[in-house]
């Protein structure tokens, strides 16, 4: 290739007409063709669209999937998320780092290959699991580890890794996966036979509002995890002032645990694409942003012929369906490796070409979101929800569930569990009866809801899975006895001081203290009184935090204090002399007495 | 029925906060009237007596010295009380955590530009208490019981905290005296 890097900027910048927003498009686009963005690139993408270099430095500096330095053609990324480690990850990653020779966080020294950590990459039931560039590898064992990277060692190529292909259409010629959907129970709302086109060409039939009705008498709630409902939200959006509105689809699945978006969106995706076309009806749209993870982009190809043929067939573009006025597009935006970017605003930072900052509310999406026009975000599930409402009617959501969360919910289970994978319940359903389907009622210990979830112990098993008792977006992890739960809660704050964004101290420093202490206590160094305090700073970061993220990441401290608590109590004692037993004179002055070349007098005598 | 016994030190910190507590003015009489001093750089009484009720640190720890000295307050003083950012935080002199302590002397005693040590040598006397790897808030090395921000914290403070703490009453401060913006 003779192109030189300016040329090469300015080629991706002009494909994206220069437009500032696309930013994420243009670095994903520098970094596909140079394995990285070289730091010159950054002052020419700035140049090319009108920005300073700076905020192209903040956004590669942000996502974990991005970087300025080399690395290896092929980048190993293996789950270091809790389900993982308990399926074996430390075995698998002693045999890559010992069959490539580097640790993790190093490239092999002929610049080839680099060795990586990162969370859950929605691949819980099938673990350990592994990004290798695009491809997705499960099921890792410390073998297949060695022989895949003997392999990559000849070729580099990764897609020759998959010697069997999953199940469904994970065996698609446009996706030609080894994932398998784990789809364990289906439900008779998600997974039953759809018609295509059938939705949406109801929901053109009737006027918008009629279809904002329809969702608000289906009762239906937000399925990503916070529950709020569906069709008030697309009212306040269609009655919010703006020349454009935007409909967002939120496939980040970044909370740990969650692989169900992932099986909807490898099955299910015309439903998806169907719901959002309707969303865009209902309030007023042309356009949709299907935001995915960069850990699934395996299913990017595929996604965008869906759509192609979609569009084909008059589902998509202009007049949708023969609908006059009615135009609708779709685009998808890949993310980049950030949880916080499945939170709706920043989300939307996300599509805007910026950092994954949260944004302040007010002003709320539905007023101000994308490029500041209304805009609704709604999770996949609640889109393919939307779908069957339309299809069928709203009693036949409805009539399954329970007053307040009605219809059913797609669980996704793994961990210490005979049968882990996808089940679609009705909700409202005991915890118990789900760990039974699933093969786990051993468990001592279950986190609904994922890392921002909570832990439930035994006695709770009775408890229901709906909004307003233990609420999830899907993730149900299953721990046996022989697990160690403040390690689990351990691994849960890693997860959290790694992905926040930074932007508030609560939240950035908060996190950090949290772990330090929860650690302290762990070593054995902590004493009753600590078990308060942690508490408290708990509800500090929970208080003062301004998204989502630092409100519910002490969650699995404080449920587990409070379920838990005997397990925090073993492990502190009462300190008699009033001195903190965390700190070590002695070795507090380790560094004095070798610079100084003498003995302290105190600790000595 | 003797009176209370309060002792104060001023570890790693500038002496500001006890400056601030002798500028409760002329309600100094007043204290000294509702307690005896024990240990402390305004009675200039180097070790304790005995047990005492109220102990007021100044300051946090950033050498051996100041733990030890901290450590025989937790021993003797039945409630003790940092006092300013320096006790409660690190606060000023905490500044050098950011840099490893080995970096810290060599400016200090080598490279610095005003430096003049024409021997070449660290100071290393016995009387020189040594250096902890970093500068500690007081809570950090033992219990502490009460925590009263500022730099330093108003008289007004220290002295309402004070009178609530030796007549036994729940230390309430109104936020007037415990905002500092
Ligand atoms: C840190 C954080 C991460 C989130 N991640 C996701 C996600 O991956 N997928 C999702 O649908 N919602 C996620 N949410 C919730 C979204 O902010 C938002 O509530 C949701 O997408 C709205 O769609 P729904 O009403 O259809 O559930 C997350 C929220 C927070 C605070
Ligand atoms: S709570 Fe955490 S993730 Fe959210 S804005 Fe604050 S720092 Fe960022
Ligand atoms: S808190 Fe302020 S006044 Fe008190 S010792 Fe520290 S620097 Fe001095
Ligand atoms: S893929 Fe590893 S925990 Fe989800």
């Amino acid at each position: 290739m003779n192109e030189t890097l300016q040329d090469t900027v300015t080629r991706i910048c002009s494909s994206f007409s220069g437009d500032r927003s696309r930013l994420m498009d243009v670095v994903q686009a520098v970094h596909d063709e140079c394995g990285h963005v070289p730091r010159p690139a950054m002052e020419m993408i700035a140049q090319e669209l009108g920005i300073s270099r700076v905020e192209v430095e903040s956004l590669i500096s942000f996502y974990s999937f991005y970087t300025d330095q080399p690395q290896g053609q092929v980048v190993i990324r293996l789950c270091n998320d809790i389900v993982d480690r308990m399926s074996g990850m430390d075995r698998v990653a002693q045999a890559f780092s010992a069959e490539l020779g580097i640790g993790f966080g190093q490239t092999t020294p002929d610049g080839t290959i680099s060795l990586m950590y990162t969370p859950c990459i929605g691949m819980s039931d099938q673990g350990p699991a592994a990004l290798i560039n695009d491809v997705v590898v499960t099921n890792l064992s410390s073998d297949s580890a060695r022989e895949i990277v003997q392999e990559l060692k000849l070729h580099l190529d990764p897609t020759r890794l998959i010697k069997h292909l999953g199940d469904g259409n994970n065996a698609h010629e446009l996706i030609q996966a080894m994932v398998n959907n784990n789809i364990r129970l289906k439900g008779d709302m998600l997974f039953s036979v759809i018609n295509r086109g059938e939705a949406l060409n109801k929901a053109l039939n009737i006027s918008p509002m009629e279809v904002i009705r329809a969702v608000k008498t289906a009762r239906l709630r937000g399925r990503g995890g916070a529950g709020f409902p569906a069709g008030m939200k697309w009212e306040y959006t269609r009655a919010a002032k703006g020349d454009k509105k935007y409909v967002m689809c939120n496939a980040d699945e970044g909370e740990p645990g969650t692989f169900k978006d992932r099986v909807l969106l490898t099955e299910l995706p015309d439903r998806v694409f169907a719901g959002m076309t309707i969303a865009g009806y209902a309030i007023g749209a042309e356009e949709g942003i299907l935001y995915l993870r960069q850990e699934y982009a395996y299913l990017k190809e595929f996604l965008e012929n869906v759509l192609q043929k979609r569009r084909g067939d008059g589902l998509l573009g202009q007049n949708v369906m023969g609908k006059e006025g009615f135009n609708f597009n779709i685009r998808i935006q890949m993310g980049a490796g950030a949880y916080v970017c499945g939170e709706e605003t920043a989300l939307i930072s996300s599509c805007e070409g910026l950092r994954g900052d949260p944004k302040n509310r007010p002003p709320f999406p539905a007023q101000k979101g994308y490029l500041g026009y209304p805009t609704i975000v709604n999770n996949v599930e609640t889109l393919c929800c939307v779908t069957k409402i339309l299809e069928l009617g709203p009693a036949s959501f409805n009539e399954q569930g329970t007053e307040r969360s009605a219809g059913t919910k797609l669980l996704s289970i793994s961990g210490d569990c005979k049968l882990p994978g996808i089940y679609e319940v009705p909700l409202g359903i005991e915890l118990s009866e789900v760990l039974k389907m699933a093969g786990a009622e051993d468990a001592i210990a279950v986190q609904v809801g994922g890392a921002s979830g909570q832990m439930v112990a035994p006695e709770d098993f009775n408890r229901h899975i709906c909004f307003d008792d233990l609420s999830t977006g899907g993730s149900i992890m299953v721990f046996g006895a022989q697990r160690n739960i403040l390690e689990i809660v351990h691994t849960f704050m890693d997860f959290f001081v790694e992905e926040s964004c930074g932007y508030c101290t609560p939240c950035r420093v908060g996190n950090q203290l949290l772990r330090q202490r929860l650690e302290l206590i762990m070593e054995g160094k902590g004493e009753p009184a600590d078990l308060e305090n942690l508490e408290e700073l708990c509800q500090t970061v929970k208080t003062c935090s301004r998204c989502g993220l630092g409100q519910t990441s002490p969650n699995p401290i404080l449920s587990t204090l409070k379920h838990f608590r005997p397990v925090y109590e073993a492990m502190v004692q009462e300190e008699k002399d009033g001195f903190q037993p965390a700190f070590d004179l002695r070795e507090s002055l380790a560094v004095s007495e070798r610079i100084i070349g003498r003995q302290s007098v105190h600790v000595h005598s | 029925m003797a009176k209370p016994k309060i002792a104060t030190a001023a570890l790693s910190g500038c002496f500001g906060c006890h400056m601030s507590l002798l500028d409760i003015d002329e309600r100094i009489l007043q204290l000294f009237e509702l307690v005896d001093f024990d240990k402390s750089p305004i009675d200039d009484i180097k070790e304790f007596t005995g047990p005492v009720d109220v102990g007021i640190i100044e300051g946090g720890c950033c050498n051996e010295e100041n733990v030890e000295n901290l450590r025989k307050f937790r021993q003797y003083c039945k409630v003790l009380v940092s006092i300013g950012d320096c006790a409660t935080t690190g606060g000023v002199p905490s500044l050098r955590n950011m840099v490893p302590l080995e970096e810290c002397l060599r400016e200090a005693y080598f490279d610095g530009p005003s430096v003049y040590n024409p021997s070449g040598e660290m100071p290393s006397d016995e009387a020189l208490p040594l250096l902890l790897d970093k500068v500690y808030p007081c809570h950090e090395i033992v219990k502490i019981d009460y925590h009263l921000p500022g730099c330093p914290p108003p008289a007004d403070t220290l002295w309402e905290a004070l009178v609530a703490l030796l007549s036994d009453k729940p230390v309430e401060l109104p936020y007037s005296l415990i905002k500092y913006d």
